[in-house]
């Protein structure tokens, strides 16, 4: 059974890392990279047809709740599967390079071999149960990642605040999954999940609207989590305390692209409801937007990048709630997810060159002139600032001109935001790029930078080599998911989208060439909206504060009813029971056999 | 011979040996025959049949009562029990094992803890009424005396309060055992679990009276709400040994004895009862959620975390569905394990610290790795992480009770995230940021024998949570006969 390797290549180099192996670094190293490789050769199977699905394992087995593992290979989880053990497999091997000088680095790898059995396990998935168990497994292993550095207090908070607004959304996912379970007897994922919904609704009418839309609208919430949709978006950027490559893989490529990934898998079921796809659509676009917004104000390399994910991660969702009911899934979302994984990915990892080459500096303003130090890192970042902006010909360009041309013949509003947020990403990216590598070096980290070693750069140049081309035909991605070949996109919409693209640069370029210090200040977006303090002062405030006056009633008023109401009984037994406690050993074990055997004796012989 | 005589006559056996022959070590005798105990365990286990029927029976009958009926000496094992039985030489193993040789007056401690498991021991093993409730009596009362003798702070005042609230509970209970055998015809009473479970219909009336006498006076033993003020103070001020002993396993036996008496005889009592018992289950889960997370200091925060999670496996009681039965029992065994490991860890640090308050430490990632992570493992099983037990048990809970009561469900599920906030500020301040001072003074476990208890824990946690159909299939044609009213 060569296909479950796929899962438990990633399990069992954790399990030796943490055995013991973790005494080596070479060895953890060895054994994880290793690992992901077979992961990626066992997908590269599947994809090719070459391997096939194994028979699944039953968790769970009752009358009428049935939960199994399993793999599931289907179009879908095939260019995921890609994605995952591809861009894992790139950032394994930078990790070598960035993390060499770290005492924990077998901890790392042992920690990143947990998260690629995760995901691989939530994009395998039959069923919902399935997901869910990786869908938390997942979220433990990046609460481990983003603590990686647990002394850090500011790691380890960021840690907590991930792990618990993630918390806040599978709450939703859970009862979404109990929902579905309800409405279509099974936890299984596909049509026929759909059909059942969808004969109960009508011919018996047992089934009303409401239920099938909070059904959606439940499932969403773990999106909302995991792929960080406003409101419950504040961990994302925290989650940057974590070392880069983790924010790479985890917080950009993959994990939090999940949230996308589960839409598409239940979207037979999200389109019975148009109110769910609504919900949807506004909260992916309203996303986008204000994630775009909040990042031209940010000074530090990766927390750009993580509101950039945002932003992104918006756009996918928008085009989950534009996508017709009816399709099978929505193909545009799964393609920008594809090359958005791997631009982003190369993005951070470029960063992550840049914060080693400046001696993990990341505030923009003290870098500047590193384009001539750091070519390669220049190059790659280069191109990957294109292709996320939609420079024509990348990657980026054919998967957002999907979503716009979507966006296009289906909202005006959503279409005046889509393109007003595409604008933004091209000005805060050009406005990123040229203060990093451009201008005088602001500092002497910046002044001393040098390239970064081989085993970084060579990720990079092949994550750019997919950047370039995954949008065309030939590399296989489009036509995994249903097409020949990239949309013919309205004139209309590209121009308005390369136009919008360009004043971005433009006003960047106007804006920033030569500065030394940032040009304007808002005072709002740079303070991200204040929804982070909103949240610590308000809500946790508002709880903590509840909870406090629930310990109060429990000790004063039902400790106090309850317990010193009868203190008085109290302290007469009190003194009983000293005259009892001789110390003697059976003394007390007579007292108290004695003392049931006749209690219940007496009892009893009363009736 | 039978071997469940054998689980009871072991500690048996052990506390003769303490008592008679002082020289030897009493933790070593006591290891030894949980050892023992453990690996009967383990093979009756491996060695049970399936099916619904009970194994290994052993029946005496013991004595007449006048008017009442037959007391017989009756053991035997179903799937319920057998993993009753499991948890309890296993959280005892572990109790011991984490307890420190040179404890004051030891011998009276591990005669104590021996007392405890072998009560714990026979109540799950019994079929008669008689015997459980006698059984259960014995291990509760050395309870009481631990915390009076071995407890730390506020020692006094826990150990009465805890003496009069179980008291109390266990009279009402007594009433409302005696009140089931009572409504049998008169010619054919009897103690017997099974009988019981088989009576003819009991009137509605007097099962209105019944029902509440068993729920709260069970209620009171598992901490149900508004009865749970003994816990969190009698398990905080408790002994490491003790409070493993009770949050893990004594506590589920009122839950146990709940399965096994309210659904199959008293249907109606519980329907009357229902809204009453949905409020009480909001109040466990919702409202000692919220105080849990009030709490400063660790051994109360355990302590408050282990009622609040009583709500669920009352949620599974009052949804009398198979599906949430049978996470109901996954997660009393599930619950007893996590509780066990978390208080272990909590008299770990305390004995070596002196302190409790959660924000005087810090950094124990750094200064004890092994027991950092043991914390964390404990937290992320006690908040419901897939893969270790408590998570396969609360999502049956969660899915089998939601179609009959959808609202409460919904409400519970938040229970998830409450728990979570609480246990993760634990561990966020306990094992991650800078060394403190308090921390200093912790000294790792780094020797093998220190280990392995926590580990054993860890591996049981992990089995049921990885491969919980090896457990349902064995409660699930139990349960059916329970459901269907004993096969009546």
């Amino acid at each position: 059974m060569i296909s479950w390797l796929i899962l438990l290549a990633p399990l069992l180099s954790a399990l030796l890392i943490l055995g013991g192996l973790h005494r080596s670094k070479t060895l953890s190293q060895g054994v994880s990279i290793i690992a992901c490789l077979v992961s990626f050769l066992i997908a590269l199977g599947f994809f090719t047809g070459s391997i096939s699905a194994p028979q699944p394992f039953t968790w769970i087995n009752l009358p009428e709740f049935k939960a199994e593992i399993g793999i599931l290979v289907d179009p879908l989880s095939k260019l995921m599967l890609l994605v995952v053990t591809g861009v894992g497999l790139m950032v394994h091997l930078f990790s070598v390079g960035y993390m060499h000088e770290d005492e924990g680095v077998s901890r790392f790898f042992g920690k990143l071999s947990i998260f690629m059995f995760s995901m691989i396990g939530i994009v395998v998935s039959t069923n919902l149960v399935q997901m869910f168990i990786f869908w938390e497994l997942v979220g433990l292993s990046s609460y481990l990642l983003i603590g990686f550095w647990f002394q850090k207090p500011s790691a380890a908070d960021a840690a907590k605040k991930a792990f618990l607004v993630n918390r806040v959304g599978d709450f939703g996912f859970l009862l979404g999954i109990i929902f579905y379970w309800t409405l279509a007897g099974t936890v299984m994922f596909g049509a026929e999940a759909a059909l059942t919904i969808q004969s109960r609704m009508g011919a018996g009418e047992s089934l009303n609207i409401t239920m099938v839309t909070a059904t959606g609208l439940l499932l969403f919430c773990g999106c909302m989590g995991k792929s960080a949709m406003i409101p419950l978006h504040v961990w994302l950027p925290d989650a940057m305390e974590g070392p880069t490559p983790v924010s790479a893989l985890i917080h950009a490529a993959t994990m939090v692209a999940a949230g996308v990934y589960m839409l598409c898998r239940v979207f037979v079921v999200l389109s019975l409801s148009e109110q769910t796809l609504e919900v949807i659509l506004y909260i992916g676009a309203g996303t986008a937007f204000v994630a775009a917004l909040i990042a031209t104000q940010q000074n530090d390399i990766k927390r750009i990048l993580a509101f950039s994910t945002l932003s992104q991660l918006g756009y996918m969702v928008m085009a989950v709630g534009l996508t017709s009911p009816g399709i099978e899934f929505p193909a545009a979302s799964m393609f920008h997810l594809t090359t958005h994984a791997f631009f982003k990915a190369m993005l951070f990892l470029g960063a992550g060159s840049v914060i080693h080459a400046v001696h993990h500096e990341q505030d923009i303003w003290k870098m500047g002139g590193l384009w001539k130090k750091l070519p390669w890192t220049f190059g790659t970042f280069l191109l990957g600032v294109l292709a996320l902006t939609g420079f024509p010909g990348l990657s980026g360009f054919f998967s957002k001109e999907e979503i716009l041309t979507l966006a296009y013949h289906k909202s005006g509003p959503v279409m005046v935001f889509a393109t007003i947020t595409a604008g933004l990403t091209a000005f805060y990216m050009m406005r990123l790029l040229i203060v990093t590598f451009f201008g005088e070096a602001r500092s002497t980290n910046a002044l001393k930078a040098h390239e970064s070693p081989k085993i970084m750069i060579i990720p990079l140049v092949i994550l750019a080599f997919l950047t370039v081309f995954a949008g065309y035909p030939f590399m296989g991605i489009l036509a995994s998911l249903g097409q020949t070949h990239p949309h013919e996109a309205s004139h209309t919409v590209m121009g308005i989208s390369i136009g919008v693209m360009l004043a971005g640069y433009l006003i960047a370029f106007v804006l920033y060439r030569g500065r030394g210090i940032e040009p304007i200040y808002a005072r709002v977006l740079a303070n991200k909206f204040y929804v982070d303090e909103f949240y610590d002062r308000v809500l946790l405030r508002i709880q903590q504060g509840f909870a406090i006056g629930m310990d109060f009633i429990d000790q004063w008023v039902i400790g106090f009813v309850f317990v010193r109401g009868t203190s008085l009984v109290v302290n007469l037994t009190g003194e009983v029971l000293r005259l009892v406690q001789s110390g003697s050993l059976q003394g007390y074990a007579f007292f108290f056999a004695a003392g049931v055997v006749g209690l219940v004796y007496w009892m009893l012989k009363g009736f | 011979m039978n071997p469940l005589l054998i689980l009871l006559l072991v500690p048996l056996a052990a506390i003769a040996v303490i008592l008679w022959l002082p020289q030897i070590c009493p933790k070593r005798t006591t290891v030894t025959a949980f050892i023992v105990n453990f690996a009967i365990s383990l093979g009756l286990f491996f060695q049970f049949e399936g099916g619904s029927g009970f194994q290994w029976v052993l029946k005496y009958p013991w004595f007449n009562l006048p008017n009442v009926a037959q007391v017989n000496f009756h053991l035997g094992v179903d799937g319920i029990s057998l993993m009753m039985v499991f948890l309890t030489t296993l959280v005892s193993l572990a109790s011991v094992w984490v307890t420190s040789a040179v404890v004051k007056r030891a011998r009276e401690f591990f005669i104590y803890i021996l007392l405890i498991s072998l009560g714990a021991l026979g109540a799950f093993l019994s079929r008669d009424l008689f015997f459980i409730y006698i059984f259960h009596e014995f291990a509760l009362i050395p309870t009481f005396l631990m915390i009076g003798i071995w407890g730390g702070q506020n020692r006094q005042f826990a150990s009465i309060q805890m003496t009069l609230y179980l008291a109390l509970g266990s009279l009402i209970l007594l009433a409302g055992i005696v009140g089931l055998v009572l409504t049998q015809p008169l010619d054919s009473r009897s103690f017997d679990l099974e009988a019981i479970q088989q009576i003819h219909v009991i009137d509605e009336g007097i099962q209105r009276i019944i029902y509440p006498l068993l729920l709260i006076g069970f209620g009171i033993l598992i901490s149900l709400f508004p009865f749970h003020s003994w816990a969190p103070t009698g398990y905080a001020s408790a002994p490491a040994a003790t409070a493993m002993m009770h949050a893990g396993v004594l506590k589920k036996f009122g839950l146990y004895a709940l399965l096994r008496l309210l659904l199959p005889a008293l249907d109606s009592g519980a329907d009357y009862w229902q809204t009453t018992l949905l409020v009480l289950i909001v109040g466990n889960v919702i409202y000692l959620g919220y105080v849990t997370m009030a709490q400063k200091e660790f051994p109360l925060m355990l302590g408050y975390s282990s009622v609040m999670h009583m709500g669920y496996l009352f949620l599974a009681l009052a949804s009398q569905s198979l599906i949430a039965l049978t996470g109901f029992v996954l997660l009393m065994v599930a619950h007893g394990i996590s509780a066990a490991l978390l208080f272990a860890l909590s008299g770990e640090l305390q004995s070596k610290t002196g302190e409790t308050r959660i924000a005087s430490f810090g950094g124990v990632y750094t200064q004890a790795p092994f027991l950092g992570i043991m914390l964390l493992v404990g937290s992320m099983a006690s908040i419901g992480l897939p893969g270790l037990a408590n998570f396969s048990g609360e999502v049956l809970i969660f899915f089998g009770a939601f179609k009959s009561h959808p609202w409460v469900t919904i409400v519970c599920v938040w229970g998830v995230v409450i728990s979570a906030v609480y246990q993760l500020r634990a561990v966020r301040l306990i094992c991650f940021g800078s060394v403190s001072e308090v921390t200093a003074k912790l000294v790792d476990l780094s020797s093998y024998s220190a280990r392995f208890p926590y580990l054993l824990l860890v591996a049981a946690s992990l089995w049921i949570g990885i491969y919980p159909q090896s457990v349902i299939h064995l409660v699930q044609p139990c349960l059916e006969v329970i459901l269907n009213g004993g096969g009546r």
